[in-house]
């Protein structure tokens, strides 16, 4: 018996479900799941927002109305998520840089979890400014 | 004989097992088994008894029944344990699956191509090797010069399993084998340059994105992700232009 290719054995082992199937997994799981998914978040809209800045070749006018549309309520929902993004992406990506120069390297849970309460303040601190203004 | 013929009353649990065999069980598929388990029962003794007593051709591996050969390495659960010490009623729940480790090709049922493991393990060498502290006024038979023993890594391959990255980096070195170099390095096995040198890119400890599910799901506390990220601290340390 040969042994097949990992792609075909079965359709569990493929890479999203590698990376991204929580069974059995823990706290350092969900964190390594949640850079990769707000990296790509925010590739995305780094993608959408340089599409959106192509509105300015169509002069004046045309970017002042896209102005007003980004600053009805339901845009700023969306920004509310590019925040949450910005902020769980950075402060945790900060705390992968750091365990992996070798310290905090036992405490890196609790290191996740003062990142996420960080970014929780952070979070509503940015909603208010954003909806109080 | 259910239970090792141990008395006592019993709990029916109804194990999931991937089945795969080449050509015959080709996609896999689950199998349903019953076993009457009591508080005792290891995953590893239900299926020696399905096989036993239903299905002869149910193929998995084992040795020692006791966490120290690394063989019976498979997903309960979705967790990478030793089967051999995960008891069935710990698993609180009327259904287990059982499924072969990830990351490793599959080669029937619950047996994956360890050599895989090997590939990626040994270019570190065997550095979790030491001389035995155990009766070192013993007599050695006729060629062998010293008595060694393993350290804590056991080769089970539970950690390349739960690692996330390591399914889609078939060249990535992994966490054993990453551990191996560290302790290389510790141990003063060989040159620091060369140890860095063959575990500073993307196949060594760049590799890793941090997630820490191998010293999670190690058996044997090599904890070797916090290895890794030691021996990352050695790659960096290397660099510093004020190191030379
Ligand atoms: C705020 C500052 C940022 C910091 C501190 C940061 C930090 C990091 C770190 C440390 C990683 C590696 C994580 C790992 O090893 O698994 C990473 C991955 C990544 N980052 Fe960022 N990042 C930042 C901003 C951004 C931005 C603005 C984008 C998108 C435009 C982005 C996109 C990505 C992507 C796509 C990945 C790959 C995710 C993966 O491999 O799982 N990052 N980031
Ligand atoms: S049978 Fe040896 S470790 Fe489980």
């Amino acid at each position: 018996m040969t042994p097949i290719p990992i792609q075909q054995a079965t359709r569990r082992r493929k890479a999203l479900r590698a990376w991204f199937d929580p069974r059995g997994r823990g706290l350092g799981f969900i964190a390594f799941a949640l850079q990769r998914i707000t990296g790509l978040g925010l590739v995305l809209y780094l993608l959408l927002h340089m599409a959106v800045l192509t509105t300015l070749l169509q002069g004046e006018s045309a970017w002042d109305q896209f102005v007003a549309f980004a600053k009805s309520p339901i845009m700023l929902l969306f920004d509310l998520l590019l925040i949450a993004g910005i902020l769980i992406h950075g402060l945790n990506g900060l705390r992968v840089s750091i365990v992996g120069l070798g310290f905090g390297v036992k405490q890196h849970k609790t290191f996740f979890w003062i990142m996420m309460l960080l970014s929780a303040l952070l979070f509503v601190y940015a909603g208010w400014l954003l909806f109080a203004h | 004989m259910s239970n090792n013929g141990r008395p006592g009353p019993k709990t029916p649990v109804t194990l999931k097992i991937l089945r795969y065999k080449p050509g015959s069980i080709d996609p896999p598929r689950y199998d349903t088994f019953q076993v009457d388990a009591d508080p005792l029962m290891t995953v590893l003794d239900a299926l020696e008894e399905i096989r036993a007593t239903e299905d002869p051709t149910l193929a998995y591996r084992h040795s020692c029944h006791h966490a120290s050969c690394g063989t019976c390495a498979m997903k309960v659960n979705g967790k990478d344990v030793l089967s051999c010490v995960t008891k069935v009623l710990d698993q609180k729940s009327d259904v287990i699956v059982v499924e072969p480790l990830g990351t490793m090709p599959l080669v029937a049922d619950l047996v994956v191509d360890m050599g895989d493991f090997a590939r990626r393990y040994e270019p570190a060498g065997l550095s979790f090797v030491r001389e035995s502290e155990y009766l070192t006024e013993a007599q050695t038979p006729e060629g062998v010069e010293r008595y060694t023993r393993f350290e804590s890594c056991i080769e089970c391959g539970i950690c390349l399993s739960a690692c996330p990255v390591a399914n889609t980096n078939a060249s990535f070195i992994g966490p054993a084998g990453l551990a191996a170099w560290y302790r290389s390095l510790q141990k003063g096995d060989g040159e620091r340059a060369d140890i860095l040198a063959a575990v500073d890119s993307d196949c060594g400890v760049w590799g890793c994105h941090g997630a820490m599910e191998c010293t999670e799901a190690c058996p044997s506390q090599v904890q070797p992700g916090d290895l890794i990220m030691y021996l990352r601290r050695e790659v960096v340390k290397s660099k510093l232009p004020w190191a030379h």
